[in-house]
């Protein structure tokens, strides 16, 4: 009986298939009129979206602000140029461009046209993603300080920013990181833009969109008046590359032009605690414990990466569900009675389109081999991330002064206006 | 001193040349396109009317509207896209008209024909007079992304959820996908 109910079926689908040919071949079921009276037919109009030529004078804005950040934070050593470029980027990438493209969810883009061989990066989207990090590289996080629309709406409204403990601030590092990662491994699977639709800003920016995204970004800010910056910190996946370049960057914001007084203003002026104690400040340990203790961390980081590429495969089933095409599969294996639901519009347009179950599942079963490898990587980066940043805390830097620490550090030039150095300098 | 300048040096060029890399690929792999900008649109042939481009979009009301492909109306008085199935008049009154905003406007042109054309303030992109019009019409009626409204989102919300796979990234330079540039 089994290949009678085959060919009922093969047969049914051919029925359907040509219906559906009939409907997309057969337009004109109705023939135009020859009208009789005078009868003149509406064009209707098509309005161009926004030129692209904007989109390159968006990207020469970009450059110039970046590049006054950097002369105002390292030469004019202002912080009331930094607060004009702020308001400048609050009102121009954020309110009247309105987010897109951003330099944070261009990660994607990139990751995609990576990973994508149909998918055509845009050279605007490539540009917007390199050159904040090149700045960064040479100038530290200037693109931070001013340009970044998201931190500009954050920067502003710190109003009383209060100290977070070392540890918890160490630990919430690596959540930007987890954040990157899954954004590349949901980008390069093609499932989806986790930053783009997480944005908790853009919504206030478009003065529209989703209530609970809306709220999220209010509870944000409200965050911000006693955390400084919460999403830059403790979340932004961009804010985790410009960390880890500007620890090189050539030029950096200095606090003090000649020399550290010692003093400590910039530390009670800075709101992210980005500047590093000096030396007679912190307890060196003993050498002896010093290099075992740096050892030991060190043998832990491929037990770590191990463990992350364990709990990464192990999560993959899970993560891959994020995936419309594994969701749709899934549903369709496990509850198949859903297939008699007219509600379910999924289902019912894949029933519609005369795709069989199996190409579904043989497409899902690819999507999932490339989560298992992507979450295997993905695992193995955060253990290496997670011991990094635990070493990390173990070496012992020799400083002198008060340092701006190049991977915190925004360049927001608060610290400067609190050195008192520089006055000393002015009034002769 | 040195040695530290030395270190920043060698990690700041490393990552460079990382950049560059990764630049490199996407250039010699050909995944760039220079000239430029790509906008979302739906492709009319693959849309199914499922009605989510109404409630999807991050605009409201959605960026998403009707437009009619003129070349294609029959001009029918018994309008799949106007009339609700089973309407026993076929005039103008509101509990006969399918659209729920009443965007569609009916003109008497001459015995028996009637021009259909649509008020996009007033329409918000449920495709039920496309659904209607595509199944007992000839299908003029069309669902496009109006790119004075889109704010061409990174990733297009409607895109996401779209279970026919219809939003697709087309080039700046045609941003339409007018169904009658396909038959006539």
């Amino acid at each position: 009986m089994n290949w009678l109910a085959g060919l009922i079926r093969s047969l049914m689908l051919l029925i359907v298939l040509l219906c559906a040919s009939n409907h997309s071949y057969a337009q004109q079921r109705f023939p135009k009129p020859e009208f009789k009276t005078e009868y003149t037919q509406p064009v209707p109009e098509h309005p161009a979206p926004r030129s692209p030529a904007l989109e390159f004078l968006d990207l020469a804005i970009l450059v110039l602000v970046m590049s006054l950040t950097a002369w105002v934070a390292i030469r004019r050593r202002s912080r009331y140029g930094i607060l004009i470029l702020t308001i400048f980027s609050l009102f121009y990438f954020g309110f009247y461009k309105q987010g897109c493209i951003c330099s944070v969810g261009s990660i994607q883009n990139v990751a995609l046209a990576l990973a994508d061989p149909t998918y055509r990066l845009p050279l605007v989207a490539l540009l917007v993603f390199l050159l904040p990090l090149i700045f960064s590289l040479f100038f530290g996080r200037v693109f931070c300080a001013a340009a970044c629309p998201l931190g500009a709406i954050q920067d502003l409204i710190i109003f009383k920013p209060i100290n977070l403990p070392v540890w918890l601030r160490k630990s919430l590092s690596i959540l930007p990181w987890t954040y990157l990662g899954l954004a590349v491994l949901f980008a390069t699977t093609g499932t989806d833009f986790i930053i783009c639709r997480y944005d908790p800003f853009i919504g206030i920016y478009r003065l529209n969109g989703k209530f609970i995204m809306i709220l999220l970004g209010i509870a944000f800010l409200l965050m911000g008046l006693f955390v400084a910056r919460p999403y830059c910190r403790f979340i932004c996946p961009y804010g985790a590359l410009l960390s880890l370049t500007s620890r090189f960057s050539k030029w950096h914001l200095s606090i003090y032009p000649t020399s550290c007084v010692q003093c400590k203003l910039c530390t009670t002026a800075c709101p992210f605690e980005a500047i590093d104690f000096p030396d007679s400040e912190q307890t060196k340990p003993e050498p002896r414990t010093q290099t075992r203790r740096f050892l030991t961390f060190a043998a832990l980081i491929p037990v770590l990466i191990a463990v992350g590429m364990f709990i990464g495969s192990l999560s993959h089933v899970f993560l891959s569900r994020a995936n419309s095409t594994v969701y749709l599969a899934e549903l369709l294996i496990a509850h198949p009675e859903l297939r008699s639901d007219p509600l379910n519009l999924d289902i019912q347009t894949f029933l519609a389109s005369g795709q069989t179950l199996e190409t579904l599942t043989e497409d899902a079963a690819t999507i999932r081999e490339k989560f298992r490898i992507g979450a295997m990587i993905l695992g193995g980066f955060l253990g290496l991330v997670i011991g990094l940043t635990a070493l990390n805390q173990l070496i012992f830097r020799r400083k002198e002064d008060y340092q701006a620490n190049r991977a915190d550090c925004y360049s927001c030039a608060r610290c400067l206006d609190y050195c008192p150095v520089d006055k000393t300098i002015a009034h002769g | 001193m040195d040695r530290k300048k030395f270190i920043t040096n060698v990690g700041r060029y490393s990552i460079l040349g990382a950049l560059l890399f990764i630049t490199g690929q996407i250039f010699f792999k050909r995944r760039v396109s220079a000239s430029g900008q790509y906008v979302w649109q739906i492709d009319p042939m693959k849309c199914t009317q499922c009605g989510r481009c109404a409630t999807e979009c991050i605009k409201t009301p959605s960026a998403v509207k009707c437009v009619h492909a003129y070349d294609l109306c029959g001009y029918c008085d018994l309008c799949g896209g106007y009339f609700k199935p089973n309407t026993m008049d076929l005039n103008t009154g509101a509990e006969n008209q399918l659209c729920p905003t009443g965007a569609i406007q009916r003109k008497f042109v001459e015995e028996p024909f009637f021009e259909y054309a649509i008020d996009e303030k007033l329409c918000n992109g449920c495709g039920k007079c496309v659904k209607g019009c595509t199944s007992f019409g000839n299908g003029s009626l069309h669902l496009q992304i109006r790119h004075d409204l889109c704010d061409n989102c990174n990733q297009c919300a409607i895109a996401r959820v779209c279970p026919s796979d219809a939003i697709k990234r087309v080039p700046i330079e045609n941003p339409y996908l007018i169904k009658g540039a396909f038959t006539s």
